[in-house]
């Protein structure tokens, strides 16, 4: 079990409170595409990925931004069983989904960005350490039903 | 991998615009790395690394300038960082993956600055210019 010191879990609720999940997921996921152009290779069927203004626009984008990080509030909810919260989802991205588990710390890191951008201004560096370390967590967790 | 003449571009874009805040970013940078990374301190065991450190925003100051450097020669930078390359291989031999450590430090910082600045577009050119940099200081290492 991951050990959280009360000051991480104050800097990640009180950054995860003010966080807009649909524009935030959105952003991310968007980025995470432009940015490491090959993870589009999990989505072929989303439509118009040529462009980084195609990215942004794209609704599908947009939605699957949305449900990944409404996904990731489970574990800021759940900080003491990230593992147990994760499991069937684990499952699914190694079954079903066939995804690199390279690609959830790829996504993290962009996280973390979004971010630094939108709260980090007001944020002490030990902000970026609790992030990346939940984000951190979240992907090992997401890997960890991997066979 | 390869910068495009739009991730030359933006790359340069960037500098332009930080200016003379390089060197507090710089700073800024080694700071969160050091935060957000505790095994990056182990290749400091003889620096004050406290807050406010002026060891850290000396050595902040001279990061910031090479990355402003490759970012001025961003056709050649293993020509501009060649004696950076050199000393890493030869004598400081930081682990290859602590530089993208670094960069993921130097994006925060650039987010929480100038978050307009950091579009996708630059965040992808700033990311793979920092990779750019990190392949060319670890390239003589073996």
């Amino acid at each position: 079990m991951v050990h959280w010191s009360a000051e991480e879990k104050q800097l990640i609720s009180s950054v995860w409170g003010k966080v807009n999940v649909e524009e935030c997921g959105a952003e991310a996921l968007a980025r995470l595409l432009i940015v490491y152009p090959w993870t589009q290779r999990f989505f072929s069927n989303f439509g118009n990925l040529s462009s980084p203004t195609a990215i942004i626009g794209n609704p599908k984008v947009r939605a699957h931004g949305k449900k990944v990080l409404t996904s990731f509030g489970e574990a800021v909810k759940n900080l003491d069983n990230i593992k147990g919260t994760y499991s069937k989802l684990s499952e699914l991205h190694c079954e079903k989904l066939h995804v690199d588990p390279e690609n959830f710390r790829l996504l993290g890191d962009i996280l973390v960005i979004v971010l630094a951008s939108h709260f980090g201004r007001a944020s002490p560096p030990a902000c970026q350490f609790a992030w990346q370390k939940l984000v951190g967590v979240v992907a090992h967790a997401l890997a960890r039903r991997y066979h | 991998m390869v910068l495009s003449s739009a991730d030359k571009s933006n790359v340069k874009g960037v500098f332009a615009k930080i200016g003379g805040h390089a060197e507090e970013y710089g700073a800024e940078t080694l700071e969160r790395m050091f935060a957000t990374y505790p095994q990056t301190k182990t290749y400091f065991p003889h620096f004050d690394l406290g807050k406010g450190s002026a060891q850290v925003k000396g050595h902040g100051k001279k990061v910031a300038a090479a990355l402003v450097e490759a970012a001025n020669h961003v056709d050649d930078i293993a020509g501009a960082l060649s004696k950076l390359s050199d000393l890493h291989a030869q004598k400081l031999r930081v682990d290859p993956v602590n530089f993208k450590l670094l960069g993921q430090c130097f994006l925060a910082v650039v987010a929480s600055h100038n978050p307009a600045l950091l579009t996708p577009e630059v965040h992808a050119s700033l990311d793979k210019f920092l990779c750019a940099v990190g392949t060319v200081l670890t390239a003589k290492y073996r």
